[in-house]
């Protein structure tokens, strides 16, 4: 017996394995982790089990799960838009740092003010602070074709050193012995808590109401068309007269919005006041959510989920195993790295042949 | 006077050793993205060329050893972005936004032990000399290997693609990968060694920071550094010389911005750290206005799949 191996370009991807691939993506996440842990010097399955199982085996595990799952999706949802349309906006953690600065600064008006209409107002402010800070890179791109991924980029470092002047400079707490925070928002900036004793606040109906609202324009609007053609072909769009730069203007503000929300989300959520540290890297990670969602609404929700978990598993493991957290960032590349590898089975078939040795002679 | 001309001197000098990392880092970028290879991990191939450098010199007490394991750490990273997009036909900017995100992770991990200790002082070249020499002396002497290989490398990279038959072959692969494959190139081993070539670059880029600009191990320390080299390559519209010239003027922007503050300048620090990125945006802007410009110099086939059918 000669096992062959053959490769065979397929004419179309099956739409089945197209979702299923991300699944074989964690599980080859979840083995390579285990091996990481092993070169460590930890048991792989005591390691993995601190990571993965742990974490959510109660009830205040799962609230944290979906604590850090909704900005996750918040963002990855906006993105979505942007990759479907091949715009390459990775600047999210900038885009959500500024809405949490525009936002704060609301809030900070009313530190010492009560009243229902303050945290809508408060919201309002975060998601337009994003949009205009995803407007940046969307109007150089379209009006001085400059490349998006770097301006985008760039945005971040600027918008992380604004919000580090402000916390240390002018807003910072006139009674804060100089520590790098602004005042506390006052109760009715902060969004409300669904149970007792649990940090889940109703900010992930912000993260649901997202997931809705995607699904319809991308799936059920002419807007939504557009983008999905102008993804898979721009010379077809521009063929077909679809005005180009106000659909990249559209993504981008979309994009920069939901970023927006997931700032003000942390920031009248679990944080309460402006710091230095408002976000670790969700912006970011929330790229990774996305492709492993497949940029569709409702895979977002399940990719949000598996991400959110290495934060949570990170931090378990740090604190039982002393394991260093930042295995979460290594575990988070790691996810994309075979996501992007197990593609290949989308666009090629392999086959694997057993052919006696006198069939191959023939 | 304190600004007197050995003074400018020195200036010239700091803002040269400031322009090394981003001159390695984006003349061996140049090159992958000549192959028409768009390698976007540039920054986290820096930071664990530089997690590695340092983390050799401590375990090794061995400067020598440091450096080539920074590159070859460099050249491994990079395998995996080569692997992916070469062999497995992925998306270029996916990828290697997944490398920066695993290269800062991967780091920081690797790190951990490494965190407060002191760096080992780097070898400088004829520091005699630039003692007795006013002005000219504290720019051409006195630095490191490394600073006068970055320097060297524009020169060498442009003979390179311009003179020798490799470099044609590279321009080709990157031009129109097809008619190369066609006269026999095996554009996909090209694009191999370009990539791995890069990384060794940009590894060598990450131990400079660590091991002789600022000699010891920050989480992170690349700061942005990976990205300005990847917005150099567009400024300088592929050519490698213009890479030098770029690489110099952040290089000032970076140590001007450093004088602002140690003066006390009455602009609150971040807004002065801020000003690298902001200029290479407005460079970006300016560079880019002239799309028939940009169109005229990039790489063909710049970050599109090439699959031969066999």
């Amino acid at each position: 017996m000669v096992p062959l191996i053959k490769i065979e370009k397929r004419n179309d991807v099956p739409m089945a394995l197209y979702f299923f691939t991300p699944f074989i993506a964690i599980i080859l996440t979840i083995l390579g982790g285990g091996i990481i842990f092993y070169i460590l010097g930890f048991n792989p399955i005591e390691a993995l089990k601190f990571y993965f199982i742990t974490p959510i085996s109660n009830l205040y595990g799962l609230s944290e799960l979906l604590l850090k799952a909704t900005p996750l999706c918040l963002i990855a949802i906006g993105l979505s838009f942007c990759f479907k349309s091949n715009n390459w906006n990775i600047g999210a953690e900038g885009q959500l740092t500024f809405g949490a600065i525009v936002g704060g600064g609301v809030a900070l008006l009313f530190y010492n003010q009560e009243g229902f209409y303050i945290l809508p107002l408060v919201i309002l402010a975060g998601a337009i602070g994003g949009m205009i800070f995803a407007l940046i890179p969307a109007i150089l791109k379209t009006y001085f074709n400059t490349n998006e991924i770097l301006v985008s980029l760039m945005l971040v470092y600027v918008s992380k050193l604004l919000l580090d002047y402000l916390v240390v400079g002018p807003w910072s707490n006139p009674e804060g012995f100089n520590f790098p925070e602004t005042r506390q928002f006052s109760d009715s900036s902060r969004m409300p808590l669904l149970f007792e004793g649990l940090r889940i606040h109703a900010g992930i109906f912000l993260a649901l109401a997202a997931v809705m609202l995607s699904w319809f324009i991308l799936y059920k609007t002419y807007l939504g068309f557009q983008i999905k053609v102008s993804g898979l072909s721009l010379k077809t769009a521009k063929y077909a007269g679809f005005k180009g730069k106000t659909m990249i203007l559209v993504v981008f503000m979309i994009s920069g919005a939901c970023a927006g929300l997931a700032g003000v989300g942390e920031i009248t959520g679990p944080i309460g006041q402006l710091h230095r540290m408002i976000s670790p890297d969700y912006g970011f990670t929330a790229i990774i959510v996305a492709f492993l969602g497949r940029l569709n609404p409702f895979g977002i929700i399940f990719a949000s989920l598996v991400v959110a978990l290495t934060y949570l598993g990170a931090e378990t493991a740090q604190i039982f195993l002393q394991i260093p957290k930042y295995t979460g960032q290594v575990f988070q590349g790691m996810i994309l790295f075979f996501l992007l590898a197990s593609d290949y089975l989308l666009f090629f078939k392999v086959k694997i042949l057993n052919l006696k040795k006198n069939e191959l002679r023939h | 006077m304190s600004l007197d001309i050995s003074f400018i001197g020195i200036l010239i000098g700091s803002i040269m050793a400031s322009s090394v990392p981003l001159i390695l880092a984006a003349s061996g970028e140049l090159i992958t993205e000549r192959s028409g290879v768009l390698n976007l991990g540039v920054e986290g191939m820096m930071i664990i060329g530089a997690i590695s450098g340092f983390a050799l010199m401590v375990i090794t007490d061995n400067l020598f050893i440091a450096i080539v394991g920074s590159m070859l750490s460099g050249v491994i990273i990079s395998l995996i972005f080569g692997f992916l997009t070469q062999s497995l036909l992925t998306n270029h900017v996916a990828t290697g936004l997944a490398l920066t995100i695993f290269g800062i992770g991967l780091s920081a991990m690797l790190g951990k032990n490494f965190v407060g200790i002191p760096g080992k002082e780097f070898p400088v070249l004829f520091s005699s000399l630039r003692e007795s020499i006013p002005f000219f002396g504290p720019i051409l002497f006195g630095h490191s290997i490394v600073l006068y290989f970055a320097f060297a490398l524009p020169f060498l990279t442009n003979y390179f693609l311009k003179k020798t038959k490799l470099g044609l072959v590279v321009r080709a692969v990157g031009d129109s990968p097809v008619s190369a494959s066609n006269q026999g190139i095996n554009v996909i081993l090209v694009r191999y060694c370009c990539i791995l070539y890069g990384g060794a670059m940009c590894g060598l880029a990450g131990a400079y920071l660590s091991l002789i600009y600022t000699p010891q191990w920050i989480e992170n320390m690349t700061a942005g550094r990976g990205w300005i080299a990847l917005a150099l390559v567009v400024f300088a519209t592929w050519s490698p010389i213009k890479v030098l010239i770029g690489a110099l003027i952040f290089g000032g922007i970076t140590i001007l911005q450093l004088h602002m503050q140690a003066i006390g300048f009455r602009i609150p620090v971040q807004f002065l750290s801020a000003l690298p990125y902001l200029m290479t945006i407005i460079v970006l802007v300016v560079i880019s206005r002239d799309s028939r410009k940009i169109k005229l110099n990039t790489p063909t086939s710049l970050g599109r799949i090439f699959y031969k059918e066999k």
